[in-house]
């Protein structure tokens, strides 16, 4: 369509612009909106299109007519003033002609509007909880349910003492576990949050979206083809907000049916929801939940838990970034009773980002809790055991 | 802009009242040109701390990876930044310009109640210190961005407390400040000064006056329930106690929109002041000028929402969002073709001021333009919170709001300072800006466009071209600005005499009817205005 090779040509010519400023081969001087990959993202790209056409048009038009001007009715050039200062008929017509080049443009967009509320007849709905610092996905039909956190390492993010190890293609946009959807099918995302405001931003799905904690919003997508899709958290959410990505990959239906069993597969807990296995940090998730377990097996598994979870804020070494977040490292509520540590973690502390962690698995909890307790400065020489993380959640 | 010269001090003394010099003069008066001149240099030192923590900003964003800061230190950087600026440089600048301009402008001999102006200046500065100063506590300045949205506004600690209660006196000083130029404009015009009459500059601050009452005491309310959330056990935005998170961001918005006009209402007089001054003729369409900056004051109230399109509310509540926001491009759009047909068929020159207003023109329509693609629901959701929004406000806000402050610095020095400030080194100025600003800027449009999200310290690899572009306009941008202080402070002490009205076209009464540079009280006796 005409309409089409024009736009190409636009961005060609915008891109063959860019490299000729100096760009190498591979840099990435994208100009436009990413490459549309639901029904939703291409009208989200067309009405952009649209609006930018019309954007386009008037601005050449407007100061086309205000250059010649300035070239024209210069004094430099013995340019007279006139005397005319208003002219009705004038006024009246780039009023309304403005007006109703806005109506065209608000029909197509309430169009959309309507489809991306359409949330009903889905085939399939995950819960989506934000907190700091990483996405929990539920698969309510299929009971899986997972935690999904950046992959990239700490030693590629910080070059403050020395320059970083070689950055991974995707750094920053990398998780341990991506989101997996059946392609070509209807997902329904309720989204909420934790702890404070996030937002599951995936551009290429057009889906931006808040997860506001004590809410629950709901959003939808259908990705056309199988493919993977990146994107990132958009609401300023504390220190780690730059580093709490999204993955999503679209399965064919058959693969996602395969991939869902394996989930199970691997995490027999997984058919009784919140007792889900974050990744591989608790292999001690899998087993019977009386066993007990010997401290440095707990400590081995909790480490994981750990650097997973608790050490954006409370930071590998235990010493936390006080007065925002306390050092466990000789804190009194690591070496006092066992029970309290316990509630803290389990119940979370209101008003402050210590969040509560119930929804890490009882052997998880105890790992974590263990290791904290065994850890740095910190001798207590006690292990916690699943069964009374299991006892202390009501 | 005017440090006055102390030899004119005295030669303006021929008046009933002595008054007291140095130190005390500042912090005493109750003249108008000295409130005024206080205004704007606070805001020129506020502006420089703000650029400050920009350039730091820009400097970690050079490349991928951290390099200079760590994550909070960030946060804190770019909500400072936007606080000192939105509230500590370009509102503080225009409540200068309104100080100076507005009593010559209607022929009155000060403002209305020179005492609490006095006291709306005075009470800036604490509120400043408050800000910057919470740099320096535990835990750090503010980190949850300019927009301060509980609950992650909550977790922080007493820095918090500092920026609320500075929020609170910059409020208080609002409004004494509108109710100040309120009355003396509606109250001291000279006579034959109609309300239409006005230069645009004065009807633009009567309605920027009437949105800051109507505003202020709603985002001291916002805050006045984050500090009870906080400190008195109060759930006003915490779900967990009945609360709201989102009902926080409606107020801040209900706020925030008519706040964005109230730094560009000011600016659009300004240029309507220049672009007839230089082009010597008179400004097309003065009637739908003073109508269509009333019609953008009233829609204001009622777009607040699209900056909210990815909260969730209901499909009606966008689409209403969505259609307001588009309309008030219309009288938007108004301004920019009237001031297009002022300089048609003029005799234009293209001094400093006439530079600063036409790149104003131009680049504030590109805001205006990605403004519109913005208010289109289904797009603002995929560009909402990227740096697609950081370019358009900075369209508005620095190429909007900032050239059109320059533009009247530039103009209006000649009036304050009695002296004539260096033309080319002012060219340059604006030269440098603009380039400086359009690398900054412009290709931030791209990156939003590709999903980078805004306040983050770092970013993917196909992000790193543009930032890197970015970081450099930046620079360029920062630095220029020391030209404008250079020449500022040459100009005071220069001795090139401005004349009485240096500008062909110029025609309202502190150029027709007032000495350069004016005197100490602009009008003993009311002129008679015909
Ligand atoms: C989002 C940041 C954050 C994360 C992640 C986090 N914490 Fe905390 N934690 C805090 C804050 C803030 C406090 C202090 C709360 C207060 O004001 O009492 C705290 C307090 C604690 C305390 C009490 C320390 C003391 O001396 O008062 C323990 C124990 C603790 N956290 C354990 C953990 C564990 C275990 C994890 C991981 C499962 C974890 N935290 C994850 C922020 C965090
Ligand atoms: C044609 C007129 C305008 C339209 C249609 C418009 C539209 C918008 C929209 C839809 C947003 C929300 C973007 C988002 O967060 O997703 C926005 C943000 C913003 N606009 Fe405008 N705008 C216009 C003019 C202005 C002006 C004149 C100013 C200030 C001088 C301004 C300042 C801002 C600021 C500061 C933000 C960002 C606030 C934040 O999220 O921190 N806008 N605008
Ligand atoms: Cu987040
Ligand atoms: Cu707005």
């Amino acid at each position: 369509m005409g309409l089409d090779m024009i736009r190409k040509a636009f961005r060609n010519a915008a891109l063959a612009a860019a490299l000729a400023a100096g760009a190498s081969a591979n840099a990435a001087y994208d100009v436009d909106i990413l490459p549309p990959a639901s029904p939703i993202a291409q009208q989200i790209y067309d009405l952009h299109w649209a609006i930018m056409w019309v954007c386009i048009v008037i601005f050449f038009l407007v100061f086309g007519a205000m250059f010649y001007s300035i070239l024209k009715h210069r004094k430099s050039v013995g340019a007279k003033a006139a005397h005319f200062h208003e002219n009705t008929t004038v006024e009246v017509i780039w009023t309304v002609i403005p007006f109703l080049i806005l109506v065209g443009m608000a029909y197509p967009a309430t169009k959309t509007v309507l489809d991306m509320k359409d949330a009903s007849n889905p085939d399939l709905t995950i819960k989506v909880t934000a907190f700091q610092w990483a996405w929990e996905y539920d698969y309510l039909q299929d009971g899986v349910k997972f935690n999904s956190l950046l992959a990239t390492p700490r030693s590629q993010i910080e070059e403050w003492e020395r320059k970083g190890e070689q950055k991974n293609p995707h750094y920053l946009l990398e998780v341990d576990k991506p989101m997996v959807v059946p392609a070509g099918k209807k997902v329904r995302l309720l989204i909420t949050s934790n702890d404070v405001i996030h937002g599951w931003y995936v551009p290429q799905l057009g889906i931006n979206q808040y997860g506001i904690p004590g809410f629950v919003k709901d959003t939808w997508f259908k990705a056309d083809k199988p493919g993977l899709y990146r994107g990132q958290c958009s609401q300023i959410c504390g220190k780690e907000h730059g580093y709490m990505p999204i993955v999503v990959v679209a399965k064919a239906p058959e693969e996602y049916a395969a991939w869902v069993k394996e989930q199970k597969a691997n995490s027999p807990q997984a058919a009784a929801p919140a007792q889900v296995a974050v990744a591989a940090a608790a292999p001690a998730a899998a087993e019977d939940p009386n066993k007990k377990w010997s401290l440095d097996e707990l400590k081995a598994a909790g480490e994981k838990v750990y650097a997973a979870n608790c050490a954006a804020c409370h930071q590998p070494t235990g010493k936390g970034m006080p007065p925002a977040f306390p050092a466990l490292d000789g804190s009194k509520v690591v070496n006092g009773p066992k029970a309290a540590q316990l509630a803290l973690v389990l119940g979370g502390k209101q008003g402050t980002a210590m969040a509560s962690f119930a929804r890490l698995s009882d052997s998880e909890l105890a790992g974590v809790i263990t290791y904290t307790r065994n850890s740095w400065g910190n001798k207590t020489g006690e292990a916690i055991q699943p069964a009374e993380v299991k006892a202390a959640r009501k | 802009m005017s440090a006055a010269s102390p030899a004119h001090d005295t030669h303006h003394d021929d008046h009933a009242h002595a008054h007291p010099t140095g130190l005390k003069r500042w912090l005493f008066t109750t003249n108008h040109k000295d409130i005024g001149t206080l205004y704007l240099w606070f805001a020129l030192a506020m502006f420089f701390t703000g650029g400050v923590m920009a350039l730091l900003i820009r400097a970690e964003l050079f490349q991928p990876g951290l390099q200079f800061v760590n994550p909070e230190f960030f946060n804190s950087l770019t909500t400072v930044h936007g606080l000192v600026m939105v509230f500590g440089a370009i509102m503080p600048a225009w409540v200068g310009f309104a100080n100076w301009l507005i009593p010559m402008q209607i022929g009155a001999a000060d403002m209305a109640f020179p005492r609490m102006n006095n006291w709306s200046f005075w009470l800036v500065v604490p509120a400043a210190i408050l800000l910057v100063a919470s740099f320096f506590v535990p835990g750090g300045a503010a980190a949850s961005g300019w927009t301060l949205y509980p609950p992650l506004i909550i977790q922080q600690g007493i820095s918090i407390d500092m920026t609320i209660l500075a929020v609170h006196i910059l409020g208080a000083s609002s409004i004494m400040g509108s109710i100040n130029i309120i009355t003396t404009i509606l109250n001291l015009r000279a006579p034959g000064m109609t309300l239409m009459k006005m230069p645009l500059f004065v009807w633009t601050w009567l309605i920027t006056a009437y949105l800051l009452i109507a505003v202020m005491p709603v985002l001291a309310g916002a805050v006045t329930m984050l500090l009870t959330d906080r400190h008195f056990g109060t759930s006003f935005f915490n779900a967990a106690g009945g609360g709201d998170p989102t009902m926080f961001m409606h107020i801040f918005w209900f706020f925030g929109h008519p706040e964005v006009y109230i730094m560009i209402l000011p600016a659009f007089g300004v240029v309507s002041a220049i672009i007839p001054a230089f082009a010597r003729k008179p400004l097309f369409g003065y009637a739908s000028m003073v109508y269509a900056t009333a019609s953008i004051a009233i829609l204001s109230f009622i777009v607040w929402g699209h900056h909210m399109f990815t909260v969730g509310m209901p499909a009606a509540g966008n689409l209403f969002f969505m259609y307001a926001t588009m309309l008030i491009a219309v009288p938007t759009g108004v301004k920019v073709f009237n001031w297009i047909a002022t300089m048609w068929q003029g005799s234009m020159t293209f001094e400093t001021p006439m530079l600063f207003s036409i790149g104003f023109i131009c680049l504030f329509t590109i805001g205006g333009f990605s403004g519109l693609v913005l208010a289109v629901t289904p797009v603002d959701i995929t560009i909402h919170n990227t740096y697609y929004v950081v370019a358009h406000f900075h369209y508005v806000l620095v190429s909007g709001a900032l050239f059109s402050l320059f533009a009247g610095a530039y103009f209006w020095l000649p009036k304050f300072t009695g002296k004539m400030y260096n033309e080319s080194l002012g060219k340059l100025h604006f030269w440098l800006s603009v380039i400086g600003f359009n690398i900054a800027f412009f290709p931030q449009h791209f990156l939003g466009l590709a999903g980078m999200p805004r306040r983050i310290p770092d970013y993917a690899l196909q992000f790193a071209e543009w930032n890197m572009w970015s970081s450099i306009g930046a620079f360029i941008f920062g630095f220029s600005q020391l030209l404008f202080l250079y020449n500022v402070i040459e100009c005071i002490r220069s001795s090139r005499k401005a004349a009485d009205n240096p500008w062909e076209g110029a025609d309202t009464l502190e150029w027709t009817h007032l000495p350069s540079p004016a005197p100490y009280h602009s009008f003993e006796t009311a002129p008679v205005v015909k």
